[in-house]
């Protein structure tokens, strides 16, 4: 197929629409709004499903009652919406209901401000509500990503019967990069559970309310033993120099290019840096990390946010080497920026 | 031999949880004669809320998805449009509706969507315990008003059918209660009404069921049905509220 130019969130609106969403519930919240716009005019002429929500609490329950019929359905937010929304989250999880979420983040807290930020960290990858879930986070890092994730999210909600949030920062959002779309998903998993009205069948149910003790643990063990699943086939990163890495930068979206490009000019100065760029957040690409621990010296967390995934890092490290960190908020630090940061780091530990 | 009285097949076999006295089960067993009467129950999708019918997936015999506090209108907008010759039905009290799903409720009345809402109006949060719900009425004790509702506190309490009638969006809006057998004739005859108007695809449906709460009113069954009619029925009169033709 022709490569188009295309903004990252029409990319990835396109991507839903190419693996076969058929609805789209949400409410405007910049910077994702044109992801709500690209729908309300393309699901018209499909026959799809666009309705803009009266608020984020009720853009998710549609998603919900949505999910349950089991058609592929979507919403789209920052990361105020996506605190609202964290109650549905919650129940769409243990409902096991497959659904995509998108968060083009902002930076917080509190209303914050509109600038790009990775500061949703936390929120994405500890379930972000109440209980004891979690949902897939997948982390583009560029247009072309933004498209191909939001394909692949729907596949992986699908095999799980979980909630998968492509999370990117609202620059991301808003740049545009030249993309190739892809083949249109025809081909989807059976889904017995499914709520659709009881013809020739049992009724279903879908409920998250579990009165017996017994059976509420019985229910998060379940839960608890698909996330362990997930946890063990679905780590996903790159990897960039770490096999003679001293030092090993870990980052993650848009931020991991910036910092590609920077460690590119500190190789050129002699010094052994590697990167690696976790693709899944949740699930943390701990393995990958675990074993880059053996050689490095040193790891280095560069997040847009005041430190958050370093506890990840630091977590898959497990006390092997010291991780630093550094992190902007609201500004998106240069490729010269990070560079500086490494070289101060290589001379302080001499490698 | 003919059969004159027997359980809807829209019910299944479980024994309902509900007090002595309480009314959901005169409710729950007229909307599933009237699902039944309009053969519809392998095309009906029902959302039950969280309150005393939280369990009502348990009785309802067909597909059920039980919501969270108040959003059971949005839910079944979801489902709704993408399932659009389904029967929609949410079953709602009314802290559920009136207070925490306030937007929701309203919204989906807003919208015109084509789903019918069973409102239970008991005047109190049953399942937490009786505390005061944005229809309790003035003067009326509750575990959160123990000195009676107090307007220059507690505002007042909202009627619900009035308000969304005056939403373009809703079809059908109307008041019943079930607190005699003639009554319970007329519910279950507007509740076959809202159901008609979802189908016909007029618009959104709302019947708003006048019901009792003996346990926390402190009352014994025939009192409460007795406080229903002297104390709800002035304040929140019975009829229809919005009749739309197609």
């Amino acid at each position: 197929m022709e490569k188009v130019l295309m903004k990252g969130n029409e990319a990835l609106a396109e991507g839903a629409l190419t693996a076969g969403c058929v609805a789209f519930f949400g409410y405007p919240i910049t910077p994702s709004s044109e992801i709500a716009e690209y729908m309300a005019k393309k699901f018209p002429l499909i026959e799809g499903t666009f309705v803009q929500a009266e608020s984020e609490l009720a853009a998710i329950s549609m998603v919900y009652g949505g999910a349950s019929t089991g058609f592929r359905v979507m919403t789209a937010s920052s990361g105020p919406g996506i605190s609202l929304k964290s109650e549905g989250i919650s129940v769409i999880a243990e409902a096991e209901l497959p659904c995509l979420i998108v968060n083009i983040s902002r930076g917080g807290p509190g209303l914050g401000g509109i600038q790009p930020a990775q500061s949703d960290y936390f929120q994405a990858t500890r379930g972000g509500g109440h209980g004891d879930y979690q949902i897939m986070v997948l982390a583009p890092a560029s247009v072309q990503e933004m498209l191909d994730f939001a394909m692949e999210a729907f596949d992986l909600a699908d095999k799980y019967r979980i909630p998968v949030m492509v999370m990117a920062e609202g620059t991301l959002g808003q740049m545009m990069e030249p993309v190739f779309p892809r083949e249109k998903v025809t081909q989807f998993t059976e889904k017995p559970w499914a709520i659709s009205g009881c013809k020739g069948r049992a009724p279903n149910i879908v409920n998250t309310l579990h009165l017996s003790p017994e059976f509420l643990e019985y229910r998060n063990q379940v839960l608890a033993q698909k996330y362990k699943e997930i946890k063990a086939n679905e780590q996903k990163a790159e990897s960039y120099w770490t096999e003679d890495a001293d030092l090993v930068v870990v980052a993650f979206g848009l931020m991991s290019r910036i910092v590609k490009k920077a460690i590119m000019e500190v190789r050129r100065k002699g010094h052994k840096v590697g990167l690696i760029r976790p693709i899944t957040l949740w699930p943390f690409p701990e393995d990958l990390v675990r074993q880059a621990a053996n050689n490095a010296k040193m790891f280095l967390s560069v997040e847009i946010s005041m430190g958050q995934m370093i506890e990840d890092v630091r977590l898959a490290v497990n006390g092997k080497v010291p991780v630093e960190f550094y992190g902007r908020i609201g500004v998106i630090p240069s490729p010269e920026e990070i560079a500086e940061q490494i070289l101060r780091l290589a001379e302080r530990e001499g490698f | 031999m003919k059969i004159v009285a027997q359980r809807p097949e829209s019910l299944t076999t479980a024994r309902f949880h509900y007090c002595p006295g309480c009314t959901h089960g005169i409710i729950h067993r007229i909307v599933a004669e009237c699902v039944d009467e309009m053969n519809m129950r392998e095309n009906t999708i029902g959302i039950c809320p969280v309150g005393c019918s939280v369990l009502a997936y348990d009785y309802f015999n067909f597909d059920m998805l039980e919501a969270a506090h108040g959003r059971a209108p949005a839910i079944a907008t979801g489902i709704k449009r993408i399932l659009p010759d389904r029967c929609l039905i949410t079953y709602q009290g009314d802290g559920d509706l009136a207070s925490i799903g306030m937007a929701e409720i309203v919204h989906a009345s807003a919208r015109g969507e084509k789903i019918t809402v069973i409102f239970v109006n008991n005047t109190v949060y049953g399942m937490t315990g009786g505390q005061m719900a944005p229809t309790t009425l003035l003067g009326q004790v509750t575990t959160t008003s123990p000195y009676g509702r107090k307007k220059e506190e507690a505002g007042y309490p909202i009627r619900m059918a009035e308000l969304l009638a005056t939403n373009e969006g809703s079809a059908y809006i109307s008041r019943v209660a079930v607190n005699n057998p003639a009554n319970v004739i007329k519910a279950k005859k507007s509740i076959k009404k809202a159901l008609q108007t979802q189908m016909k695809g007029i618009g959104f449906s709302m019947v708003e069921v006048l019901s009792t709460c003996p346990t926390n009113w402190g009352l014994s069954p025939i009192e409460g049905l007795k406080w229903l009619e002297e104390n709800m029925i002035p304040y929140y009169p019975l009829g229809e509220f919005k009749v739309k033709e197609a």
